[in-house]
């Protein structure tokens, strides 16, 4: 069975040459079929990846009870020195607990290249928040000095607005901002914003409250003690997560949108393959009708030409989805996109091209290959041998 | 004495349904056909002659009505089982030679021997042999398109007898070649038939090419009449 299977599978990949463009029209359908879905969940993969990575198990984040984000959230300045105080909150050198109470704004910023503005996070972090966030490091200037107006920005942020670079100044309320610096944090989502201090930047947008607090655990397993001394204090009314569950919820609404729209265009687009497919195979089989019934003659089973057809559309849609894959890869991995976040903000991630993202594209490729060669196969294992040598 | 009975069929029928209508294009027909003969069928169009050759072939199912091949009732068969018949017993000859056009004379000669257990080495040997028997050992390496029409006959008839069928089933072999070459693909279908004992079928509308065979069969309108009927016609 096995020399039956090779036997026809070889005549029929040979054969491929004289049919070339219906089998091209396999291999180009399969390909931007396979290459707009990876692209697309190459997005989603970015953005996942980008949002995982920020925030750590060993830090908690406190909003105002009910709030779904920071935005939302309000903390009244003695509630922040309640939660600093609170239990598992780990403490520095200097006895001070590793905290920071945040203000978050939306500021406008020019993006490059365009006209629009789009949003951008401004957050005023508090003195201990490089001290709670060591992944974020100065890559070019300096850190900000408290009760100036200076910033530092993030590199995404500087990569994808005008008027960032050091030196330069952005108008905000009513005062002119200087940039002092740029800074990077793992690729995680806080290098799309821009940090400054946070009583300036209260005082600045005459603001008295803070959107959240930000601790350092003394252990991942201080968590659930930090909670209950926070949940059960009656004076409070605030909800703790720890930050990488924080993150993960605001990316998740996002996430299954990009999912979706990757598997929705690319179902359409894998229909139209599918049928593509079925056209190419159809007229192949169809072109070969005559040796496929001489085949059957001689006394080649049924089975060995439905396979060896099904091998054929196999191998055209691998080669399809291999060139859409690496196209992908090529194109598009690592570019930098931004879209709105969970704070209404602009989030920068990297197109991520993931092995299993290229393993996805290629399975979806055969499966269009086994769909588009399967009924043209059977039909031709089907049609009686008389007939099919008459109609020859 | 004569030879022992190789094809035997009896009152066989075969209808095809065309639309609503059901045509009978063999009629009870019974023929019996002695091993080691050179059957020529012979008939207008449409007579069913092609229909004979198929279902002796075992390529179709007859309606009704058995046929016998050897001691094996082919009637009956599923199509994976007759298949594999074939593939045992029979070599089939077209009149377009039906060669496959992406392989060399040696690969096309040696696609029936791929159904068979023997090695590589022997289909090589085997394949040689039935080249050399056509005459075509120097083409071997040559592919349909770079031999002529006589030369793709040949390889045909290699391919039909390199297995060693009971039977060499022919439709129309010299249908689509000049006189000259239709008399040397004739001449080597006697020789195989009266050098080598092979049994052959062959559908002919040429008398001249009947003249080769050792008994000449004529049908009309899906019965087989007798020659002395044609004679007085």
């Amino acid at each position: 069975m096995f020399k039956q299977i090779g036997a026809v599978t070889s005549m029929n990949v040979r054969g491929i040459p004289q049919r070339l463009g219906a089998s091209l029209v396999i291999v180009i359908g399969i390909a931007v079929t396979v290459g707009v879905m990876v692209s697309v969940l190459a997005m989603a993969v970015g953005f996942d990846k980008t949002i995982n990575s920020t925030g750590h198990a060993d830090r908690a984040i406190v909003l105002r009870g009910g709030s779904v984000s920071e935005l939302g959230s309000t903390i009244s300045r003695d509630n922040t020195l309640t939660i600093m105080d609170a239990a598992g909150v780990r403490h520095g050198d200097d006895g001070k607990p590793v905290a920071s109470a945040e203000a978050l704004l939306i500021v406008g910023l020019p993006k490059k290249g365009e006209q629009s503005q789009a949003n951008v996070t401004l957050r005023g972090v508090g003195p201990a928040s490089f001290a709670l966030r060591p992944e974020i490091h100065i890559t070019e200037g300096r850190m900000f000095q408290p009760a100036v107006h200076e910033l530092i920005v993030g590199r995404s942020a500087q990569g994808q607005f005008a008027g960032l670079s050091i030196g330069s100044k952005i108008a905000l309320r009513d005062s002119e901002w200087t940039v002092v610096g740029v800074f990077d944090s793992d690729g995680d989502s806080h290098e799309s914003e821009l940090l400054a201090d946070v009583e300036t930047v209260l005082s600045a947008f005459r603001r008295n409250l803070y959107q959240s607090v930000v601790v350092q655990l003394e252990n991942p397993d201080a968590f659930n003690a930090f909670k209950d001394a926070l949940t059960t204090n009656p004076t409070l009314s605030v909800d703790v997560k720890r930050e990488t569950d924080y993150y993960k919820s605001q990316a998740q609404q996002l996430n299954k949108l990009l999912n979706f729209l990757a598997y929705f265009v690319g179902s359409i687009m894998a229909i139209g393959a599918v049928f593509g497919a079925l056209n190419a195979m159809y007229s192949a089989v169809a072109a070969r009708g005559l040796e496929i019934a001489t085949l059957r003659a001689i006394g080649f089973s049924s089975f060995s030409v439905v396979f060896s057809v099904l091998i054929e559309a196999l191998a055209l849609a691998l080669a399809g989805g291999a060139i859409g894959a690496v196209f992908a890869w090529l194109f598009f991995n690592g570019n930098t996109v931004s879209t709105l976040g969970g704070n209404f903000t602009q989030v920068v991630f990297h197109l991520t091209v993931s092995p299993t993202l290229l393993i996805t594209g290629i399975v979806w490729a055969c499966l269009i290959g086994v769909i588009g060669g399967l009924f043209p196969a059977i039909r031709a294992a089907r049609l009686p041998v008389a007939a099919a040598l008459r109609a020859g | 004495m004569s030879a022992p009975t190789l094809v035997s069929i009896r009152n066989v029928s075969k209808r095809y349904q065309r639309g609503k209508q059901s045509v009978e294009v063999l009629q009870n027909l019974d023929l019996d056909i002695g091993q080691g003969e050179f059957i020529a069928l012979m008939g207008p169009s449409g007579s069913g002659k092609t229909t004979l050759l198929n279902l002796i072939g075992g390529l179709d199912h007859p309606s009704t009505g058995e046929i016998r091949v050897g001691s094996e009732r082919i009637d009956s068969l599923s199509d994976g089982k007759l298949a594999k018949w074939r593939a045992r017993h029979v070599g089939f000859v077209f009149q377009f030679y039906n060669l496959m056009p992406m392989l060399s004379a040696e690969r096309n000669v040696e696609l029936p021997l791929l159904l068979t257990s023997l090695s590589s080495a022997q289909r090589k040997r085997n394949v040689a042999a039935a080249l050399t028997v056509v005459g075509l050992a120097d083409r071997a390496r040559h592919k349909p398109s770079e031999l002529s029409g006589g030369q793709a006959q040949r390889v045909a008839i290699a391919r039909a007898l390199v297995a060693d069928p009971t039977l060499l089933v022919c439709d129309e072999p010299t249908g689509d070649l000049d006189r000259h070459t239709a008399d040397e693909i004739l001449g080597l279908l006697q020789a195989l038939n009266r050098e080598h004992g092979k049994t052959i079928v062959m559908v002919t509308h040429d008398p001249k090419a009947a003249e080769y065979a050792s008994r000449q069969l004529h049908m009309d309108k899906g019965a087989l009449i007798d020659a002395g009927a044609i004679n007085a016609a």
